[in-house]
């Protein structure tokens, strides 16, 4: 890793507002943007998109304040997103498909479902979450760049 | 079906200037959760139709994340003007129908609109 880092062709780091349900999903549109201008393959352009955006979509609904990181790297695209704010008491429960802790006005906005993490999970190659209750979470996922057409959709397609 | 189709099938009314009806659509996805859109909405892209109560911005946004083809606002839902703004930059057609959603989806299924993922592989059955 040390020697990828030094590596790096890319590095931006984005603000995320808690709270701030107008602009979400505005840092996840500016990361596929770069990916699409930097003419990344559509699979890892749509999973990066899709992890960012429940990542960006859980400092809004549940953190203070937070940061995003983009790192493109020759081998691999690496997500690190530190949020302060209410932390998870068990990280691996808040792992499991539909548990939320969402309020009624998350719900409203139509967030909440408790898929997010399991979702950012599914379209990345490793996942790393960390919380201290009460302080914030720490998130980083890689997706390799390596055999990039090689992702196995969950779901059967339509028809 | 081309999207001034699906606009005369459903009485709807396109409320993004100078959209694209020529747009073919062949799929639709029904949803009031983003969690859900992002869940599921992943496979079909370009020729799909989303139908759905959100009127926020971030349904432009998730839907600008698979490259969606047209939004259509189901129980005569107006989006907020953040909404619209955001559609018109991104060149998404927003409609707006009188039905509810499961009459559209109805109308839709009849006239040949498949869904863009049936079912879930991980579900009972």
């Amino acid at each position: 890793m040390a020697q990828a880092e030094e590596n790096m062709r890319f590095h931006e780091i984005f603000h995320i507002e808690g709270g701030d349900f107008t602009n979400a999903g505005a840092i996840s549109s500016r990361v596929k943007k770069i990916l699409k201008e930097a003419g990344f393959p559509g699979q890892i352009i749509l999973r990066t998109s899709i992890a960012t955006f429940e990542a960006e979509m859980n400092v809004i609904c549940y953190a203070n304040q937070g940061s995003l990181s983009l790192f493109i790297a020759p081998n691999f695209l690496k997500v690190v997103v530190e949020d302060e704010g209410t932390g998870i008491s068990d990280v691996n429960l808040a792992m499991k498909e539909g548990y939320s802790t969402a309020d009624d006005r998350v719900r409203e906005l139509g967030f909440g479902a408790g898929m997010g993490l399991s979702n950012i999970r599914r379209n990345t190659d490793e996942m790393v979450l960390t919380s201290r209750l009460g302080r914030g979470t720490h998130l980083e996922f890689v997706i390799s760049l390596e055999g990039a057409d090689r992702s196995v959709p969950l779901l059967s397609s339509g028809g | 079906m081309k999207l001034r189709e699906i606009r005369d099938i459903l009485t709807a009314e396109v409320i993004t200037a100078d959209a694209n009806l020529e747009k073919e659509i062949k799929y639709g996805f029904a949803a009031d959760l983003i969690s859900d859109v992002l869940a599921l909405g992943r496979v079909t892209g370009v020729q799909t139709l989303l139908i759905t109560g959100i009127i926020h911005p971030q349904v432009i946004h998730a839907s600008n994340i698979f490259d969606l083809g047209a939004i259509i606002f189901v129980r005569g839902k107006r989006p907020v003007e953040a909404t619209l703004q955001l559609a018109i930059e991104n060149q998404i057609p927003l409609l707006v129908t009188p039905y509810i959603m499961y009459e559209t989806c109805g109308r839709l299924y009849q006239h040949g609109i498949k869904p863009s993922i049936a079912r879930v592989k991980n579900g009972p059955g």
